[in-house]
């Protein structure tokens, strides 16, 4: 199997594309400065500028302060100030920002590595949000010192091998645990899917078409682009699935499972309609399920069908999270998948009906390890890859998951959040997203270019590896794929002791004002 | 096949800007005056199109009632002068029970018709208290799912409200010889009550009247309630009665489809006193959700009752108790006694209380009930708050005395209908095109416990801490 790593050097910094990014903390200048420059010296977090050649004080970047702790150094602008003009505060905004889900600080902590690459050097805790269940209240045991492998990140493996079965397909491996979930061209700008495949690329991972078809300009990239098979079957051609490494069946979505999916008439555009085949300006509903698969046998023909055309593809299966998803998946194995991945019910990107994403299906947290054990009491679990997604939103989610019994993760609304999404909902309507990430609208949709979106998801990608690489020598592995199935490294506070549960994080609490 | 069944939503446009979560803040004397590049003119939902002039010439800051939160105002202005802050009002809204994030939503469906709708996943906790500790399945593969809401499949909500015989007889020559009982169907599991509060004026309830009458639905009021304006639409009204002072509505009673009987001990003695005027009179007797109440309908439906009326807490609670249980564990307490003496057949369970969302009418029916009925629902449709003003005799902030029933009972038919339509995703996701099917249908719901039990269990071993955690 190819073993291939992310290299640093692959970082840059990719700075927001905003004038004034939003920080934990905010850092006000008064009138009082005399721009002395003495704060722009001192920072090593480069809050402060100061220009040689232009005298007037210049608002701090305040995103990049450490906030009120820093008045432990020596450099602590707001003391050292010979005009007391400076002053930092807990951002207020930070009341408003972000959810259950995904906290502000979460989302903060997000930008801050998709921008430098690295993890964030300020108070963010970026891992845990206030859901109060599922991962959020699970935890990774207390490692023991004496297994701490020192090793350099360079010699930790990250790879995840696709294709299990030894079926003569090829044995695809990829860099890092996770690829990208589905979003489809019409639903998301074409410069964040370019740039996400081009990502994609760079990081030897793969990145998936979702159900609106194959734009032209995914075509260099199509050795690292999944193409999906939805029951609207928009854009599916002998020849995109000729392109493709790996064909993904998509019998449901966690974002609306049992549902089918829906592009609302707005977002129909000409470049759209003509890619579907479909009427500029009329909404898409795709059927749901596909009608041609009431059985196991009719899956398998569907599986069959995709080989036939692409002897060198493999096939994903790509379900929700009934109850039955144990059985779902022995059944996808029996009908020869390679992949079988499972979409819990909180995730998604694209917009979905709010009754859908609460209420239908179990979380993601529940069916892994259902799935896990039911595939190796069947025998099978060594030749299935089980990729989970939906609801998995940061690197210790991914390795939760996997310890948990997936081999990897897939992730969508991460990669948003990288290109700087807030989070704030309004993905599906009029000209779209304003911030230009979940947009078809001429002006909206040229916001953000291939290039950026490419090298912030590298810097995301390449800080959680980072973390990924340091949970693996805490507990002596060089290996993520050690790391499937070791649910024995995992606690869930409910099910401790009192005693026991101090020893851990608690579980981030917050009434936020949905 | 029968005509479909359809609920004919209009936009019914809000009489006061909706309160919203988001409240732009900006510190004006930080402006640059007039800028190029001034955000307020750049905004993507044009919200601040009042109010672009130079700080000079605005009028008073106000609340920003349509801002989307996208937060790129605040990122772009140059002199960064703006925030954002949780409009006050917004925390005002409601209460624990009654979120902002509910009547919020509620508006809009009123508003619109429509279903709620968003992007970027679900945000809200993991799990909650009572309804929220159910998710609902739905079929993959192998399970045929229904395709209703875009009309490839026809999903039938109606249910039925009155009784059944046990069994069926024949004659010799194979002619059915048992006596039939009258029918009573109501084309959406969704009846309507007067709520415990805001009912203010003649208009306002005869808003909620004619909404009604328009789905096609029933409506439970007082006796007191009825005037001459609600002629048109006796046959939609359930007038509440009690032993003691059903004579004295004979009229009602006779204008009505159903009436409710207050529980009392002997209640069962007045129903064949009250068909024999009319044999065709659906029957229905209300009492408290309390711990008597799986026994005392145990009772009841072994006379020839139609429905049990159960009402709960306004936020959906056990009544009568300092430690309630949530409404879906009292649901399924009933339900299960009825089943576990082979006679859940025979009768119908309506519950209220708590009824606050289109996902509650679903999980009440999976848990065991055939119908549900709502009440401040239906005041939040015509843009009540939830303040409960008044309670204490203070005015009402959206002046609820003086809505126009017409604009206000269409605001209820677009709820309904939005409810109605999120009532055909989730049959439709798990597969059952018959509301009648989903009673008590527990295997179609995945629960909170039996969840943590099997998936996490084998991994953590017992759970330590009780409830939710």
């Amino acid at each position: 199997m190819e073993h291939t790593t992310t290299r640093e050097t692959e970082i840059a910094e990719t700075p927001s594309l905003y004038r004034n990014p939003i920080g934990k903390y905010i850092v006000k200048r008064n009138a009082r400065c005399i721009s002395c420059g003495l704060c722009a010296r001192l920072c090593p977090y480069g809050v402060h500028l100061r220009h040689d050649n232009y005298s007037q004080p210049i608002r701090p970047r305040d995103y990049r302060c450490i906030g009120p702790q820093c008045a432990a150094n020596d450099f602590f602008c707001v003391r050292r100030c010979p005009q007391r003009a400076l002053s930092t505060a807990l951002n207020p905004i930070l009341e408003t920002i972000g959810d259950y889900r995904w906290s502000a600080e979460m989302l903060i902590g997000h930008w801050h590595m998709a921008e430098t690459g690295d993890l964030p050097y300020m108070d963010l805790e970026y891992s845990l949000g206030y859901s109060g269940g599922g991962f959020d209240k699970i935890r990774f045991r207390i490692p023991d010192a004496k297994d701490y492998l020192d090793v350099p990140d360079d010699e930790i493996d990250t790879t995840i091998a696709l294709n299990r079965r030894h079926d003569g397909r090829p044995e695809k491996a990829l860099s890092l645990p996770c690829y990208g979930g589905g979003m489809s061209f019409g639903s998301t700008a074409l410069s964040v899917l370019v740039g996400r495949a081009r990502a994609a690329k760079r990081l030897n991972t793969l990145t998936s078409t979702g159900e609106g078809g194959y734009p032209e300009a995914f075509v260099p990239y199509r050795e690292n682009i999944i193409t999906q098979v939805a029951t609207g079957l928009f854009g599916v051609r002998e020849q995109t699935i000729l392109y493709a490494p790996v064909v993904e069946f998509k019998y449901a979505q966690g974002a609306k499972p049992g549902l089918g999916g829906h592009l609302l008439g707005d977002k129909v555009t000409p470049d759209v309609a003509e890619i579907r085949e479909t009427v500029v300006g009329s909404s898409l509903f795709s059927p749901f399920p596909f009608h041609s698969v009431y059985s196991v046998e009719d899956h398998k023909k569907h599986l069959d069908w995709i080989k036939e055309v692409n002897p060198r593809a493999l096939v994903s299966v790509k379900v929700s999270t009934p109850t039955d998803a144990d059985m779902v998946a022995v059944g996808s194995y029996y009908a020869g998948a390679n992949i079988i991945h499972f979409d819990g019910s909180y995730g998604g990107t694209g917009a979905a009906p709010d009754i859908a994403k609460k209420n239908i299906a179990m979380p993601i947290e529940y069916a892994i390890p259902k799935v896990h054990r039911f595939l190796i009491e069947e025998g099978v679990r060594d030749e299935l890859c089980f990729m989970a997604s939906g609801g998995i939103r940061n690197a210790m989610d991914v390795a939760k998951a996997i310890a948990m019994g997936a081999d990897g993760a897939v992730i969508g609304t991460a990669d948003l959040v990288a290109l700087e999404c807030v989070r704030c909902s309004n993905c599906e309507s009029g000209r779209g997203c304003a911030r230009g990430i979940a947009s078809t609208d001429p002006e909206l949709g040229s916001m953000i270019t291939e290039e950026w979106t490419e090298q912030r998801l590298v810097n995301m990608y390449s800080a959680w590896r980072r973390q990924w690489c340091e949970l693996l020598r805490q507990y002596g592995m060089r290996s993520i794929r050690e790391l499937v199935g070791r649910s024995d490294l995992l606690v869930h506070l409910d099910y401790l002791d009192e005693d026991e549960r101090q020893k851990y994080p608690p579980a981030p609490k917050k009434n936020v004002i949905l | 096949m029968p005509k479909k069944y359809h609920i004919d939503n209009k936009i019914a446009d809000p009489r006061f800007p909706p309160i919203a979560k988001y409240a732009t803040v900006e510190f004006r004397e930080e402006c640059a005056g007039s800028c190029r590049l001034c955000v307020k003119r750049r905004c993507v939902y044009d919200i601040f199109k009042d109010n672009a002039l130079h700080w000079a010439n605005m009028t008073t800051p106000e609340y920003l009632y349509i801002c989307k939160g996208c937060y790129r105002c605040i990122e772009e202005c140059t002199k960064g002068i703006f925030s954002m802050a949780v409009n006050p009002e917004y925390r005002t809204l409601g209460d624990d029970y009654w979120t902002a994030g509910i009547i919020s939503s509620t508006w809009r469906q009123a508003h619109t018709g429509t279903v709620p709708v968003s992007g970027a996943g679900y945000r809200g906790p993991f799990v909650g208290e009572g309804f929220d500790s159910i998710w609902t399945d739905m079929s993959e593969i192998v399970r045929p799912t229904r395709d209703g809401i875009h009309g490839r499949e026809y999903i039938n909500t109606v249910v039925e409200l009155s009784r059944r015989p046990t069994r069926l007889q024949f004659n010799p020559d194979g002619s059915l010889a048992t006596e039939m009982t009258p029918i009573l169907e109501i084309p959406v599991p969704v009846l309507f009550q007067e709520p415990t509060f805001g009912l203010l004026s003649e208009k306002e309830f005869l808003s909620v009247v004619k909404a009604a009458n328009s789905i096609g639905t029933l409506m439970f009021v007082q006796p007191e309630r009825y005037s001459a304006t609600l002629q048109d639409c006796a046959s939609t009204l359930v007038p509440r009665l009690t032993r003691a002072n059903y004579r004295d509505h004979t009229q009602l009673i006779q204008g009505s489809q159903m009436i409710e009987l207050a529980d009392d001990p002997g209640v069962e003695r007045e129903f064949s006193k009250l068909r024999e005027g009319r044999p065709d009179l659906f029957l229905c007797v209300g009492m408290p959700l309390d711990a008597k109440a799986a026994s005392r309908a145990l009772q009841l439906a072994n006379t020839d009752l139609d429905s049990i009326h159960f009402y709960a807490t306004d936020n959906g609670r056990e009544a009568g108790t300092e430690a309630p249980r949530p409404l879906k564990d009292m649901i399924r307490e009933v339900h299960l006694t009825l089943v576990e003496n082979h006679i859940r057949h025979k009768i119908n369970l309506i519950f209220s209380g708590g009824i606050a969302l289109a996902e509650h009418v679903a999980k009440s029916l999976l848990c065991g009930g055939d119908a549900v009925a709502v009440d401040t629902p239906l005041l939040i449709a015509m843009e009540c708050r939830v303040c409960y003003r008044c309670r204490e005799g203070k005015s009402c902030p959206v002046r609820l005395g003086d809505v126009e029933p017409k604009w206000a009972s269409q605001r209820i038919v677009n709820l309904v209908s939005a409810w109605h339509s999120q009532l055909l995703e989730v049959m439709g996701a798990f597969g059952i095109r018959e509301a009648r099917r989903m009673r008590g249908e527990v295997g179609r719901s995945m629960w909170f416990d039996d969840l943590e039990r099997e998936s996490f269990g084998p991994m953590f071993g017992t759970r330590k801490v009780t409830g939710i955690g």
